[in-house]
C-alpha cells in the first residue's frame, strides 16, 4: 500500500508546532480579545452610541486622537530633520545621537512619565523657564502633547532611516546633471520617494500615541473633559465597575488601531511598487 | 586633477569641494548654513526631548545623596517589587521563548495558506493599547467577567494577584521572540534542515543541532526585547493588579504609587533601575544587531 | 540497490512537474537525469530522496515500496546543489553528523565514528581540512565534503542535485572525472541531475533525457547521441542543424525543392530534418542533396566552422568540417548528410 495519497512535507513537526502555536495564540491573545468584542455585542447599538457620545467620553476621545495626531505631525517634521542629519551628515557624536533615538522605545512608560512630569512641572528644569514665559505645560493638554511627541519620535525616524540610507545616489547625480537646484532635488526627487515611509512613520507614531498610558498619565492633568485621555477613562470606568462603558471605549480604540494597521500595510505595499527591488 | 563626484553622504568635504560649494551653490548637498541649521535643530531636539528626561531620572534619584538612594532601594516594598518584577519577567520570557521557537518553526520552515494572516495575528498585541491589554483580562476573569463567578466559586484569584499580572505580561510580550526569529529563519532557508533529515536525523535532533545554533543571535535578540518589555510594562499590569502594596506591585507600579505620594527620591530611585535596564538593553541590542547583520551577509552555500 | 519508478505525477498548481514518469535504475549504475530547467529532473530526484512527495505513482527500492518512509529512513545520500553544509560545524563534524544522530541502538562508538570520518575524508582527499569551517573552503572542496557527508551513512543510493552547477568550468571538469572514478570505487547506485549534456554524456552509464515532465529517451551516452528518439533529444544533445521540411509520400522537400533524402517511416506533413553539424559532408557543387554558398569560415578549435547559405530556401546553417579541408568564402558546395533523422513536427 503506497502512501502517495498522503501529502507530507520534508521537515517534520508541522502538525505539532502549528497546533501548539495556535493553542498558545488563542489562549493568550485571541480569546481575551474575543472576550472584549463579545462583551461589546452585549450592548445594544443605542447603549453603545450613548456611551460613546456622552460628553466625557467624547472629550476623552477628542483629547487622545486629536493630540496624538498633532504630536505625530510634529514627529513627522522633526523626525525628518533628525533622520536627515543622522543619515546624510557627519558630526561629532552622531553615533550617540543615533542611539538616543531609541530611548523612548526602550524606556519603560512609567519611568518616561514621571521624568517628563518632573521635567516640565512648574519648578522643573524646563517647566520653570516656560512658566516664566507664561506657558504652563504640566497638567495641561500641552503636557500630553509633549509626552506623545516623546514616545512617537522613534517610529518616524526608524521607519524612514533605512529608506533614506538605501536611496540610490545615482538618482540624485542624475538630477544634478540635469541642472536641478538643491532645493528641487530635495523636494522633487528625494522627499517624494520617502513619502510612503514618512506616512508609515506618521501612522505608527499616531497609533502608539493614541493608546499610550504610562508616559502620558503623569504629566496630564487628568481633568475630565479637559486633559483626560481615553485610556485613563477606561481605567476609571473599570474601577467604577462600569465594564460596559470601558468596553465600548476600548472597542472604538481597537477599531481605530486596526484601521491604522490596515493603512500601514497598504502604505508598505505602495512603497514596494515605487522602489524597485533588486 | 581628477574630477570625482563625491557622493551625497560626503564626509568632511575636501578643500576644493568646500570652495566649489561656496562659490557655485553645489546642488550635490545642502549649503553649509542649512546643514548646520539642520544638525543644530536635530541635536537640540534630541537633547531636550529625549536626553533630558533620562537625565532627570538620575538627577532626581540622587538629589538627596547616595544614602537616600540606597535606602529607597533597600526598602522592603521596593525589594518586594523588584522580586515580583523579576519573577513575572522570568516566567513571561521563558514561556514566550519556548512558544516563540515553536511558532517560528511552524511559520518560517513551511509553506501554507494563511501564513500572512497568522503573522498579523501574532503582531496583534503590538497594536493594542496597554490599558486594553489589561482590560481584556478583567473582562475575562473579573468579578463580572466571563469566568469570574467560576473562579470565585473555586476560590481562585487570578486578577489582583500575580497570575493575572503574568497573563497580562504574556499578552504584551507575546510577539517579540517570534518576530525576531521569523525573518532570520526564512532567510536561512530549509536546505540545512533537509540535509540533516536526509542524513537520518529526527525532527528534534535537526532542530537542536542544526537550526538552533544558526538562530542563536536572533533568539538572544528576541529574549532581550521581550525581557525589557516584560519588566517595564505598566498600563496592562496596572489594570489587573489592584495595586496591593507589597503584594502586587511591580517596579513600574511602585514607581507610580511613590510618585503620587510625593516620595520623589524613592520613586525615581526605582525608576533609575528601570532606566539602567533600558540602557543596557539598548547597548546589547546594538551589539546583537551587528551580529545579526553579519550573519546575513556572510552566506555559506 | 535497484530503483523503479512507476507513473509518477507531480503538479505545482497547474504546472505538471512530472507527467507520468517511468524509470528503472539498475544496481550500481551511474545514471544522469538530463534536461532543461523545468523538465522535472530535480523534482524526480527529490521524490526518490523523500524530500518531496508525488501526487500519484509509485517508487520501489529493491522491490519495496519506498514511499512508506520519509527521507531519513530511506538510507539515501543526498548532495545538494548548494552543498547545504552546516555552517556552524567544522568539516569533521559535518561529515560525522549522520553517524552521530543515529539511534543509540545502532550508533557506532565515538572511536569508530572518528575512524569512519577519517576514512571518508581520505577518500575525497581532504583530510587536511577536517578542522576548518565551510566558509573557509572553496566551492570544489565544499562539494567534496558534501559528498563525503552523504557517504558517511553508507547509503544504498546516492543522489546528486546539479553537483557541479555552482563551480567554474575547470573545477567542474576535474570533479567530473573524480566522480566517475569514485563511483567505480564505491559502486553505489547513483543518480545525478544536470542540465549540462557534456557532463551527462561524459560521466554516466546511462542518460535519461527529460523535457516538460516526461522522459524523452533513456539510453547509453552513445545511444542517446547517435540514435536520438525524438526531435527534442536530437536538438538538445550535440550541435544540430535543424531544417523545416515537407514530407510527401516518401519524398522530402525543402522550400519546394525536392531533396535526395529518404523519409521512410515518417508520416506525411510538416516535419523537421536534423543533421549533426559534423555529419554534413561538403563536396562538389553538383553532387549534394543540398546546395549552398559558403559565406564565412572560422577556425574553431579542432574544427573549422562554415556558415553556408542554402540555395534551397536561403536558410543559413553552420557546418563543422575538419581543419585540413580547403574551404573558401564564396565557394558553391554540395552538402550530403552522412547521418540524418526526420521527425514529424
Amino acid at each position: 500500500m503506497s502512501a502517495t495519497a498522503i501529502r507530507r512535507s520534508t521537515l517534520p513537526g508541522f502538525g505539532l508546532t502549528m497546533g501548539l502555536t495556535l493553542t498558545w495564540l488563542s489562549v493568550i491573545v485571541l480569546i481575551p480579545l474575543a472576550g472584549l468584542f463579545i462583551r461589546s455585542f452585549e450592548l445594544s447599538p443605542e447603549q453603545f452610541w450613548g456611551i460613546l457620545t456622552s460628553r466625557r467620553t467624547l472629550n476623552a476621545l477628542r483629547v487622545s486622537f486629536g493630540l496624538a495626531f498633532a504630536a505625530a505631525c510634529v514627529n513627522l517634521v522633526m523626525g525628518t530633520v533628525i533622520v536627515w542629519a543622522l543619515v546624510r551628515y557627519r558630526f561629532p557624536g552622531r553615533r550617540l545621537f543615533d542611539a538616543i533615538v531609541d530611548i523612548p522605545f526602550a524606556l519603560p512608560t512609567a519611568v518616561a512619565g514621571i521624568a517628563l512630569s518632573a521635567l516640565f512641572a512648574e519648578k522643573g528644569f524646563l517647566g520653570a523657564p516656560l512658566a516664566a514665559l507664561g506657558v504652563k505645560v504640566a497638567f495641561t493638554p500641552i503636557g500630553i502633547f509633549i509626552a506623545m511627541i516623546f514616545i512617537g519620535l522613534p517610529f518616524v525616524v526608524r521607519t524612514v532611516q533605512p529608506v533614506l540610507i538605501d536611496l540610490d545616489p545615482e538618482i540624485e547625480e542624475a538630477a544634478v546633471s540635469l541642472g536641478a537646484s538643491r532645493w528641487h532635488i530635495v523636494s522633487r526627487v528625494i522627499l517624494p520617494s520617502l513619502t510612503p515611509a514618512l506616512l508609515t512613520g506618521l501612522a505608527l507614531a499616531f497609533a502608539r500615541a493614541v493608546g499610550e498610558y504610562g508616559s502620558v498619565v503623569f504629566i496630564a492633568g487628568n481633568l475630565p473633559n479637559v486633559s483626560e485621555i481615553a485610556p485613563l477613562l477606561i481605567v476609571i470606568r473599570l474601577s467604577e465597575f462600569r465594564y460596559a462603558d470601558a468596553t465600548a471605549i476600548a472597542v472604538v480604540m481597537l477599531i481605530a488601531a486596526f484601521l491604522v494597521i490596515f493603512a500601514v500595510n497598504r502604505l508598505q505595499r505602495w512603497a514596494q511598487t515605487r522602489v524597485p527591488t533588486l | 586633477m581628477t574630477m570625482e563626484l563625491p557622493d551625497s553622504l560626503s564626509l568632511t568635504p575636501s578643500r576644493d569641494d568646500v570652495r566649489a560649494s561656496a562659490v557655485r551653490g553645489d546642488p550635490r548637498t545642502e549649503p553649509k548654513a542649512i546643514r548646520i541649521a539642520i544638525i543644530a535643530t536635530a541635536v537640540t531636539f534630541l537633547s531636550v526631548f529625549i536626553m533630558l528626561p533620562l537625565v532627570v531620572v538620575f538627577a532626581q534619584a540622587f538629589s538627596r545623596g547616595i544614602g537616600a538612594y540606597v535606602a529607597a532601594l533597600s526598602n522592603p516594598e521596593a525589594l518586594a517589587a523588584i522580586r515580583l518584577t523579576l519573577m513575572i519577567a522570568a516566567i513571561s520570557v521563558t514561556l514566550n521563548l519556548v512558544f516563540g521557537l515553536v511558532a517560528a518553526w511552524a511559520i518560517a520552515k513551511f509553506e501554507f495558506r494563511g501564513k500572512t494572516f497568522l503573522v498579523s495575528l501574532v503582531d496583534l498585541p503590538f497594536s493594542v493599547s496597554p490599558v486594553i491589554s489589561g482590560l481584556v483580562f478583567v473582562l475575562l476573569f473579573g468579578a463580572q467577567g466571563f469566568f469570574g463567578p467560576w473562579l470565585a466559586s473555586h476560590n481562585i484569584r487570578l486578577l489582583f494577584a500575580v497570575p493575572g499580572m503574568t497573563l497580562a505580561t504574556l499578552f504584551v510580550t507575546f510577539p517579540f521572540v517570534v518576530r525576531a526569529l521569523i525573518p532570520l529563519m526564512q532567510e536561512q532557508g530549509t536546505q540545512e534542515e533537509e540535509a540533516a533529515i536526509s542524513l537520518g536525523a529526527s525532527g528534534l535532533q535537526t532542530f537542536f543541532r542544526v537550526t538552533l545554533p544558526n538562530i542563536k543571535w536572533g533568539v538572544l535578540y528576541g529574549v532581550l526585547l521581550c525581557n525589557a518589555r516584560a519588566m517595564g510594562e505598566f498600563g496592562a499590569v496596572s489594570v489587573v493588579s489592584g495595586h496591593i502594596r507589597g503584594e502586587t506591585n511591580t517596579m513600574p507600579l511602585l514607581v507610580e504609587i511613590l510618585y503620587n505620594e510625593y516620595q520623589f527620591v524613592a520613586s525615581f530611585a526605582i525608576a533609575s533601575l528601570l532606566a539602567m535596564l533600558a540602557l543596557i538593553t539598548l547597548v546589547a541590542k546594538t551589539v546583537l544587531e551587528r551580529h545579526l547583520d553579519e550573519g546575513k551577509t556572510s552566506h555559506d552555500h | 540497490m535497484t530503483i523503479e519508478v512507476r507513473n509518477l505525477v507531480k503538479r505545482f498548481g497547474v504546472f505538471a512537474a512530472l507527467d507520468g514518469v517511468n524509470l528503472r535504475v539498475a544496481d550500481g549504475e551511474l545514471l544522469a537525469l538530463l534536461g532543461p530547467s523545468g523538465s522535472g529532473k530535480t523534482t524526480l530526484l527529490r521524490i526518490i530522496a523523500g524530500l518531496d512527495w508525488p501526487d500519484s505513482g509509485e517508487v520501489f527500492f529493491d522491490g519495496e515500496d519506498a514511499l512508506l518512509r520519509g527521507a531519513g529512513e530511506r538510507h539515501v545520500g543526498f548532495v545538494f546543489q548548494h552543498y547545504a553544509l552546516f555552517r556552524h560545524m567544522t568539516v569533521f563534524e559535518n561529515v560525522a553528523f549522520g553517524l552521530r544522530v543515529q539511534p543509540r541502538a545502532i550508533r557506532k562508538s565515538e572511536t569508530a565514528i572518528r575512524a569512519r570520518v577519517k576514512e571518508l575524508l581520505d577518500l575525497v582527499q581532504l583530510d587536511w581540512l577536517a578542522g576548518r569551517y565551510p566558509s573557509q573552503l572553496s566551492g570544489g572542496q565544499r562539494q567534496r565534503i558534501a559528498l563525503a557527508r552523504a557517504l558517511a551513512i553508507e547509503p544504498r543510493i546516492l543522489l546528486l542535485d546539479e553537483p557541479f552547477g555552482a563551480l567554474d568550468a575547470k573545477v567542474r571538469k576535474e570533479l567530473r572525472h573524480w566522480l566517475r572514478s569514485l563511483h567505480r570505487e564505491i559502486n553505489v547506485t547513483s543518480i545525478f541531475v544536470t542540465h549540462d549534456q557534456e557532463e551527462a554524456l561524459e560521466v554516466a552509464n546511462r542518460v535519461v533525457v527529460m523535457d516538460k515532465g516526461r522522459i524523452e529517451q533513456v539510453g547509453t551516452p552513445t545511444e542517446v547521441y547517435d540514435s536520438p528518439a525524438s526531435a527534442f533529444v536530437h536538438g538538445f544533445i550535440g550541435e544540430s542543424i535543424e531544417l523545416p521540411v515537407q514530407v510527401t509520400d516518401g519524398s522530402v522537400e525543402l522550400d519546394g525543392n525536392k531533396l535526395a533524402l529518404s523519409a521512410e517511416g515518417v508520416s506525411p506533413g510538416a516535419s523537421r530534418l536534423f543533421v549533426r553539424r559534423h555529419d554534413m559532408q561538403i563536396g562538389p557543387a553538383d553532387a549534394g542533396a543540398l546546395r549552398g554558398e559558403i559565406m564565412q569560415v572560422r577556425s574553431f578549435g579542432p574544427v573549422q566552422r562554415a556558415e553556408v547559405v542554402l540555395s534551397q530556401g536561403k536558410t543559413v546553417i553552420e557546418i563543422d568540417a575538419p581543419r585540413d579541408r580547403d574551404l573558401r568564402a564564396g565557394e558553391i558546395v554540395g552538402l550530403n548528410p552522412r547521418r540524418y533523422r526526420i521527425f514529424g513536427a
